[in-house]
């Protein structure tokens, strides 16, 4: 627990500068099958930013930002090729452990998915498995802290014990973000987080967003044009597998180069 | 379609309600099919528990005849105080010819009558012997007292205490003649000859005599091979579901694993009966007629049923509960046996559920592997002889006696007992596990 806490003083050290970039992507294409799902993306991600991927349906970017935790490996047909660092080391590399790697770079999915468990064993089972707290009282005090950090404390607190599944949506999204910070990840990824929330919960989990970027380098899939404008520094326009446009977020919304961008985002097509 | 009102008019229109009218017809329709299609399956289910269980509820009573019977010491030709080994050692001659004398003396029969005396010999069952010796060993103070006591009754008594042989039968057809059973009344009317509940159903074993046939030896088999299954096929069942539907490449070797795992699902039992005998018998020269032989292959037999089921537990289960147990850093195996497996549980306990209860009620592949023996004592372990339930119910089923009848259908109600107990287990275990996510 102490030497998580100190290499997190430490990051937050280096990070007071310039924002540190934390990956480099280049020429990243994805195969499912036959198929070209990515068509050589190259994006740096940066610390103490929230990076936006947005695009119509099925122009690749949930695929990229599921290259970046390694989740295509999951699925058979997929091929990733091209080079994706993480502080400068390949994650495609063989001898990257792809388990260590997703305890660096969380991930929080569409739709709320927590364990039909407890509350305290939702966010207790990352930490548990990764062995960061052997004590009781260690993984107590990372669970509220994970939950503090989640805005979901006052809430739950009285009830641990009740299942996840009993949350309402938005509770139970930012029990999965919770979830996602108690292994002390170093980018937090998240598939269109708010997709299945109403306003409020989204407003909620919006201002979280804003939140955690002190601390992590978060890359948010969207479709809400709104949402990426409020919560993001940077954004990149996918469209048919290829990065269009990417930049500082002000100037994607009001003054792009291309002008499919300045379509998209208009509501021109999409 | 974009004219409103031309719409609105057809929705109102004699042809529109016509239209509705036959759509409520149809769904009413399909109701009662359903209904009758139900109704029909419970008249059938209902026949088919009145009979077994009115013929069988015989099967649980037996008759009995109550005779004073001294046992002196002289009598049984040891000293008072005598040893188990002692005890264990008084010939059954002895003990049958004592009970005997007993009935002579009550019925008044005089030494010289042989033929009277043979007759009411036949009243009382072969087994009375071992009744005397057990009721001996159970309380040894009794040698020296006389003792009024219940002892079985022939089987050729039987079926005229349960009234189910008429005694209008001319005497030449009867298995009693008229002196015989002027004799029972006379024990009737003294309360000295009743139906008693027949204990030697659950606690002997193969007999040639229904009233000392039991089913102990099946149960016990029958028991000793569910444990065996559920302790084989359990395992390795789910344990290659996982591997299939999880770790397996998807290539043309997988492909041809599954399509026979799917299609010795359906492969008839006594096929499975003959690999036993060909490997396990044969080959690895385990014993005959023992329940270990039968608990492996019928695991052999419930694999595909388990593995089945186990796979389509495992799919059901969202996806999103095992993407998110990989993306806080879960290995494969941790998201799958942490989260996954479960959740799949509840399936995986049905389908054992379905595999034991045919693996319970499966006789030709036991039959295969010598367990259709006539087994008298009660086996100790899984690798003493003995048979199973269903294959003792078929055995009495052959029978001709008129008592076996009622003892194959109150064995087939202690088999669904069986079955109904082994479900319950499963049931309570798989609402234990259910979750809801």
């Amino acid at each position: 627990m102490d030497t998580r806490q100190s290499s997190l003083a430490e990051r937050h050290a280096v990070a007071d500068g310039q924002p540190q970039v934390k990956f480099v992507t280049r020429g990243v294409h994805v195969y499912y099958g036959e198929k070209e799902a990515i068509k050589g993306v190259s994006l740096d991600i940066l610390n103490n930013e929230v990076t936006a991927l947005i695009g119509p349906s099925g122009c690749g970017k949930s695929t990229y930002l599921r290259c970046l935790n390694r989740m295509n490996d999951t699925v058979d047909s997929a091929r990733v090729t091209g080079s994706i660092l993480l502080d400068g080391t390949d994650i495609y590399d063989k001898k990257v452990d792809v388990v260590q790697l997703r305890a660096r770079v969380g991930m929080v999915f569409q739709k709320p998915n927590p364990f039909p468990k407890s509350i305290y064993e939702n966010v207790a089972y990352g930490p548990k498995i990764h062995g960061l707290a052997t004590k009781k009282a260690d993984l107590d005090a990372i669970v509220e802290t994970s939950l503090k950090k989640a805005g979901l404390w006052n809430e739950v607190s009285d009830r641990l014990e009740t299942q996840g599944t009993a949350l309402s949506g938005g509770q139970q999204q930012r029990l999965c973000i919770a979830r996602a910070i108690a292994v002390s990840p170093e980018v937090i990824l998240m598939d269109e987080p708010c997709s299945a929330l109403d306003p409020i919960a989204t407003a909620r989990v919006e201002e979280l967003i804003d939140e955690l970027r002190e601390n992590y380098a978060i890359v948010i899939v969207t479709h809400s044009m709104q949402q990426a404008a409020r919560v993001s520094q940077k954004t990149a326009f996918f469209h048919l597998g290829d990065i269009v446009e990417h930049g500082k977020t002000e100037q994607i919304f009001t003054n792009p180069r291309e002008e499919r961008t300045r379509d998209y985002i208009t509501g021109r097509f999409g | 379609m974009t004219d409103t009102s031309r719409t609105t008019s057809y929705l109102q229109s004699e042809e529109a309600a016509r239209r509705v009218k036959k759509r409520y017809a149809a769904e009413k329709r399909f109701r009662f099919y359903g209904l009758a299609m139900i109704s029909i399956g419970l008249i059938f289910l209902a026949i088919l528990f009145y009979t077994i269980i009115s013929a069988g509820l015989l099967g649980f009573q037996s008759s009995q005849i109550k005779v004073q019977v001294p046992l002196t010491a002289e009598n049984l030709g040891i000293e008072p105080g005598a040893s188990r080994e002692d005890i264990e050692a008084i010939s059954g001659f002895k003990l049958t010819k004592l009970a005997r004398a007993s009935l002579h003396t009550y019925l008044g029969l005089a030494d010289g009558d042989r033929d009277a005396r043979a007759r009411s010999d036949g009243l009382l069952s072969n087994g009375v012997d071992t009744q005397l010796r057990d009721l001996i060993l159970d309380d040894p103070a009794i040698i020296g007292s006389t003792v009024d006591v219940w002892l079985m009754a022939h089987g050729n008594v039987d079926p005229f205490l349960k009234r189910q042989i008429s005694r209008d039968l001319p005497e030449e057809r009867r298995l009693l003649n008229d002196q015989q059973l002027g004799w029972l009344d006379r024990l009737a009317a003294d309360d000295r000859a009743a139906l008693k509940f027949n204990t030697n159903l659950f606690k002997m074993g193969a007999s040639a005599d229904p009233e000392l046939a039991g089913v102990a030896v099946g149960l016990i088999g029958s028991f000793f091979m569910m444990v065996l299954v559920v302790v084989i096929a359990l395992p390795i069942g789910v344990g290659a579901a996982i591997y299939l539907e999880e770790f397996a490449p998807k290539n043309k070797l997988t492909d041809l694993v599954e399509v026979n795992i799917n299609n010795l699902a359906a492969v008839p039992s006594i096929v499975f009966g003959i690999l036993g005998l060909a490997i396990f018998i044969n080959l690895l020269e385990m014993p005959r007629s023992a329940p270990v032989v039968g608990g492996l292959v019928l695991s052999l037999m419930t694999l595909p049923t388990v593995i089945i089921a186990t796979r389509s537990a495992l799919r059901a289960v969202p996806p999103s509960i095992k993407q998110a147990a990989l993306g806080v850093g879960a290995s494969k195996m941790q998201a799958i046996f942490h989260h996954v497996l479960p959740l799949a549980m509840p399936g995986i306990l049905t389908g054992l559920i379905i595999g034991l209860a045919h693996a319970l009620g499966e006789t030709a592949p036991l039959i295969m592997i010598g367990m259709v023996a006539a087994v008298f004592d009660i086996p100790g372990g899984p690798l003493d002889p003995a048979t199973a339930l269903p294959v003792q119910i078929y055995m009495w089923a052959g029978l001709p006696e008129r008592g076996f009848v009622a003892l194959t259908s109150a064995a087939i109600m202690i088999l669904l007992a069986f079955l109904l107990t082994m479900n319950a287990t499963a049931v309570i275990l798989r609402k234990r596990f259910e979750r809801r996510w």
